[in-house]
Parts: C-alpha cells; structure tokens; sequence
C-alpha cells in the first residue's frame, strides 16, 4: 500500500526523526495445555505506517487494547517487530543488535504512566536521575550539577535531591520520570499516557512543562493517550487507532474539525465537554457494542461490526464493501487520510 | 438548570464531619459538609483526589470502618441515618439508597451469574417468587440496553465486558425502584465510548426510577452534561455550590476557576494550559485559615487566618444568585474573570522560568493518582 506511506507523512519541512512502515507485531496465543503450543496469534500492531518530524508532537489516540502502548514500544525496538521497518534518523532499527541498540537508547527515552512505578523506592531522587547518566557512561566530574540543573529544568527544587519518591506528589513524581528521561539529551521522548494519572489541577503543569521543554530542545514526542482533549492540546498531528490499525490520522485542527472515520465521529462525540449547554446540545455518535476479539478481528473493515454507520446509514451492497474489503488510509476528500469506504467529514464540535 | 423544578427533599446531610485516626494524627477527611437532595435531581460532587467527596457518600450509606469518627446529621426521608439501628440502615441501604462504585469487579460476585445477583437484589427486600425476581432482572438488563437480556441473564460476570458489567451494576441499583442512588465515579475505569453508552444507561435507570442522584466524579465534563446542581469540593469541605450553570460559567471560588483553566478543552483548544501551583493540602494537622490559601493567586492576610465561610454570592447583575455559594474572602473579585486573568497574573507566558512551581514536598497529601 504505496498510498498509506505517502498518506501519513507530514507536510511541514522539518527533517523526519523516526519513520515506522508496515509495522506488524504479533503475540502468539498458546493451548493451555502441556506443551504450549501455540493455537494462533494476536496482531496486536498490524501494517502501521507513520512519521514523526523533528521538534514534532505525534498523538496517538485509541481505547484499550487498540494496540497503541505496542506501537510505541515496537517503535522504540523495546519488542522486536515480526515485519516491517523503523528508521530511526538514517538508521533501520529493528534489525540491530542490543549492543548496538543501547548507544542510541540515549537519543529515545520512554516515560511512563505511573511515574511511582517506574521509580526505584530505595533510592534518592538525585540518584534516581544519576542512573542513565551513569548507565551511558556520562556521569563525569559535573555529574552532581548536571542533576540539579535536570531537577531545576524539570521544576523541581535541587535542594530537594536527598529525598526519596514516596515524598513527592505524583506529579512532582512524573516531573522526576521527565528529568530522567531528559538526562541523556534524547531527540524524542515516548510518553506513555504521562498524565492520565494525575488530578487535573496537576496535569496542566505537567503537559505545560512538557511544551516548554519541546520549544527550548526541539524534542520530538510520540505522546499516546486515550484521552482526546490531552491529545489535541498537545499534538500537531494526531492519528486514531483501532484494532491494531491506524484508522485517521491528519494535523490535529483538521482532524477535529473535520472528522471522516465514523470512530473518530464517535470518539469525540463521546468526550464530555466541560460547558453545560454545548454539551446538552451535543449531537451523540454512539459505537455499537463491544470490542470484538483481537485474535479474531472482522474481515473487511475491522470497526464495521460497531460501526454506527455501517448499521444505520448503509445499503446492503455498500456493507458488503466494508466486509469484503479492508480499507485503505488514504484522503478520501477530507483533507487528511482515512480508512472507511464511506468516510464523510462531520462538524461535532 | 438552576430553576428547574425539583420534587420534595428526600435526603439532608447537615454538619457532616469524618476523622480518622491515623498514625500522624486525627486524617479530617471530611470538615463540615451541608446538602439537601430533591427527588428527581442529579448533584454533582466534584474534587480531586482526597477532597472528601468519596467518603461524603460512603458516610451517607454507612460503610465506613468502625475506626472511623462521623458526626452530623443524615436525615434520610425524616430518618436519621447516623442514630438508625443496623436493621433500620439494611432496610434503607440497597433499597431505597443504592450505590454503584468505580470497579464493577468488586461490586460483582464472580461465581453467580448476573441474572442470580440482580434477583438476588430483588428477593432481599421484596417478597415475590424466583420465577418474578428473575423476569424482573432480564426486564432490568433491558433497561441499561444490555442486548438479548434474556440470554445475558444467565452469564457470569468474567464473561461480560467492563461496560457491560457496570450495566450489570446499574441494574442492580434500580432493582428496588431506589428514591437516592449514588454513583461514585460510576465511568472513570472505562474506555470513552463505552463511557457514553453506560452514562446514557445511567441516566435511563434515573429517569426511569424517578431518583434522586449523587453523581460523585472527577471529569468536569461529566457533571456539565448531567447534573443540575454542582458541589466542589476541597480538603474535605465543599468550598463551592450552585447551579451546573453558575459553576461552570460563573465560577466565585478561585478553586473552581482554576480546575477550569487547568483543563485541555476539546472544543476551544489553547495555547497554553492554567494549572493550579502546588498540590492539594494534606489533611492531618491542617493549618488554619482557608486551605487553598498556598495555590491562591488572590490570598491575602485574612486567608491565612481565617477559613471562610460556605455564603451567597451576588451574580453580574446584583442580585443574589439562586442557591450560589461560595467561600472564598474575595468572592467578589472574581465575578467575570477568566482563569488566565487570575493565576497567570505574576508569571505570563513565560517559556523558561516553569510558572507552575510545585509546592514544598512537605506539604503533600498523597495525591498519587486517582
């Protein structure tokens, strides 16, 4: 599918960073019995392109189990991939070998949702934020003041440094996992639904934080999240995915002014907004059902068995389209990329 | 709606205080909370982690630990809940006050099928045969739109999808036609789409039982859509009250304004975000004066001396607002006032200098997440 490369790359100038082609990851499924053996398999990633541009923001956008967190970790060869490439800069990533792999582990960094997870109790924060300079190799003689400047960078007081993660609050908690993350001066920084765990009053500084540093360092983020509102305050471009498949993808303004995937429809049609009248006025697209069963994903179109548009608004000969065959990404009068045979823009907000 | 017509007063919690003891001293998780709750309405409790608004409800329905110090009145259609013998409370709990809690998991039995808990529900407090209790839970399961009801009935929980437990769940609280049900953050666990489908079931089983509703969340967004009277709560007191239309367009307390600001919004995207400095304080030891002080923008001597009291305010016009309240000493100031006018005062679109600097690690609660 020549026309999902072209289709998902962005428009603006900047250098590409880390490029993803017919990405697939899949998990076998073993029989439960004595040997293991393996009965099928999950495509838990399946033929997903995508690019991100230097000092670009990526959201990637989807429900549980869609697949998004393996994309990402794919992405970063954290798993290996069962086809496709990544490119990462002018290197194929998924070929190399671990050692080779950890030297450039220090221009893509990974921060995680619970940040007191991903924090070692026993040990102080500015050791905490000493160990990947260490790791590498690069805590020299400036050790001590590289950490305290990452703490004072990350709005955290250096003098702060002897205490441990149980003493701070989970967002000064995540703002340690960022300085971590920051220590080795990556190009891009995977940030796994950062904020979902935060209060609201918390988050907004974190996702503020985060924008000041992209400005300052021109980092490039793949920030995935299933919360939309986070998404398209933060991300230029923006692409959806269901079912292991990116479903829409285009600039963030775009694609929410002009939605044409009928979940894209319903994802945002589901978001409550925060104003009383608009959102008792609100026009409802609401999915049908449940999640079906990745391991046995629907032939043709993989949303069609929820699809509130397949269900009410086609014919019969159309719903044979969408189950005979899968859809390509591609602009379908949009403006941006969409898989759906019938995509239509709509006006939901 | 701030006028809409609401039936009589089923539920009135006045002067309502939990404690708990704890190893660093008496955790004043609730300090004085004042409702009243009409048949047929939806309040909505909002706040953050450790505001209160969890154990406000697990209070109302009597199910925290014994350790736990509770003072107050809950008057409950002329019953005091808090003076009721435990027979009187099984009697009111489940049927005529229900709740449904975030995890459907642990509101559900997993080795009972869904058809055997809700007619379970029924036969607790009705005496009709097994046949009718059972009918009436596929009858139930069409109402949350469950689809082929009379199929599910006969599924075990594990066997049902997370939304469709919480439907589960829903059925179970209107199994009795309940005069209050409590929702304590009744989506939060689930995927957005499904989030609408079982708000939109929620709103069906009040509707059809003609309820009174405490919806208690954390999502703005939630409570914008489906109450009509709001409760803000922080540091275990309600700190603003109103009509879902004054709170969200005529905010009084610093506190709400700033929750506001602090959102990323779908509809009107910004440039940058206005988050509340610090973190919320702890509630051991608390000091005196307003609690929100340390986050204010507007903070001056007098909140640090004295903690305001819940009062009126007065809306654009002049006129005193109907049921709007707030405590805060300068009210007043923030009649009209946008959330980056207040909080971003000092610091501005400041790229390098990190406006939101956090707050002394001392003077945390643990507000690891929700």
């Amino acid at each position: 599918m020549s026309s999902t490369t072209e289709a998902t790359t962005r428009s603006t100038s900047a250098p590409t960073l880390l490029s993803v082609r017919h990405l697939v990851k899949e998990f076998p499924i073993r029989s439960g019995g004595l040997f293991r053996r393996r009965a099928g398999a999950v495509q838990a990633v399946s033929d997903v392109s995508f690019d991100i541009a230097e000092g670009e923001t990526l959201g990637l956008v989807g429900e549980s189990g869609c697949g998004k967190s393996t994309l990402a970790r794919v992405a970063l060869n954290l798993i290996p991939a069962t086809a496709g490439e990544v490119r990462f800069g002018d290197r194929e990533i998924t070929a190399l070998s671990p050692g080779r792999m950890r030297s450039l582990r220090r221009e893509m960094q990974l921060v995680f949702q619970d940040p007191y997870a991903s924090l070692d109790p026993r040990m102080p924060v500015n050791e905490l934020i000493a160990e990947p300079l260490r790791i590498h190799g690069l805590y020299g003689a400036d050790g001590r003041d590289r950490v305290r400047e990452l703490m004072s960078t990350v709005g955290l007081k250096p003098e702060h440094g002897n205490r441990y993660a149980h003493e701070f609050s989970g967002g000064q908690r995540q703002r340690i996992g960022i300085a971590r993350a920051l220590a080795l001066h990556p190009k891009l920084i995977v940030l796994d639904e950062p904020v979902s765990a935060l209060d609201v009053s918390i988050q907004a500084g974190v996702l503020n934080l985060l924008q000041e540093l992209q400005a300052e360092r021109g980092l490039s983020y793949l920030f995935v999240s299933h919360d939309l509102s986070v998404v398209r305050h933060i991300a230029d471009r923006i692409a959806v995915m269901y079912l292991g498949k990116i479903v829409e993808t285009g600039p963030a303004s775009s694609l929410f002014s002009a939605p044409g995937h009928p979940y894209t429809h319903a994802l945002i049609s589901a978001i409550p907004l925060p104003d009383p009248r608009r959102e008792r006025a609100r026009e409802r697209i609401t999915v049908i059902g449940d999640l079906p069963n990745p391991a046995d994903p629907p032939s043709g179109c993989r949303f069609r068995t929820r699809c509130p548009k397949f269900a009410h608004e086609l014919s019969a000969d159309q719903q044979q389209t969408c189950t005979d065959e899968e859809p390509a990404l591609t602009d379908r009068g949009t403006g941006h990329p969409v898989a759906c045979h019938f995509a239509q823009a709509r006006a939901l907000l | 709606m701030t006028d809409q017509q609401t039936g009589p007063e089923i539920l009135r919690v006045s002067g309502l205080t939990v404690t708990f003891p704890s190893g660093d001293g008496p955790v004043r998780a609730v300090r004085g909370v004042d409702y009243t709750l009409h048949r047929g309405e939806v309040l909505g409790i909002v706040g953050e982690s450790g505001s209160g608004k969890s154990v406000t409800s697990l209070a109302v329905m009597g199910l925290l630990p014994p350790t736990a110090q509770v003072e107050g009145t809950i008057r409950f259609d002329g019953v005091d809940l808090l003076a009721a013998s435990e027979d009187e409370l099984t009697r009111v709990r489940g049927e005529r006050i229900a709740m449904i809690f975030q995890d459907p998991m642990t509101s559900l039995n997993p080795v009972y099928t869904v058809g055997y808990q809700i007619a379970e529900a029924v036969l607790a407090h009705r005496d009709v045969s097994k046949a009718a209790a059972r009918e009436r839970a596929i009858e139930l399961l069409g109402t949350v739109r469950i689809p082929n009801p009379d199929q599910r009935v006969d599924s075990y929980p594990h066997e049902l999808s997370g939304g469709m437990r919480q439907r589960v769940v829903i059925a179970i609280a209107m199994a009795n036609d309940p005069d209050v049900i409590i929702a304590d953050e009744p989506t939060t666990a689930l995927d957005v789409t499904v989030q609408a489908q079982v708000m939109e079931a929620l709103a069906a089983a009040q509707r059809a039982t003609g309820a009174a509703m405490v919806l208690i969340t954390h999502d703005l967004g939630v409570i914008a859509g489906q109450a009509d009277r709001v409760m803000v709560m922080y540091a275990g007191k309600p700190v603003e009250v109103g009509g879902v239309e004054d709170i969200f367009y005529t905010p009084r307390m610093p506190y709400t304004l700033g929750l506001l600001g602090s959102l990323p919004r779908l509809d009107r995207p910004a440039e940058r975000l206005t988050p509340i400095p610090g973190s919320p304080p702890s509630v051991v030891n608390m000091p005196p004066g307003c609690p929100f002080t340390p986050r204010c923008p507007l903070s001056s001597e007098v909140c640090r001396e004295v903690e305001p009291e819940l009062v009126g305010v007065e809306d654009a016009a002049g006129t005193s607002g109907d049921g709007h309240r707030a405590a805060c000493h300068h009210s007043s100031q923030l009649a009209g006032a946008a959330a980056g006018e207040v909080f971003d005062a000092g610091g501005g679109e400041d790229l390098t200098g990190h406006g939101a600097a956090p707050a002394d690690p001392t003077a945390l609660t643990g507000e690891a997440g929700r």
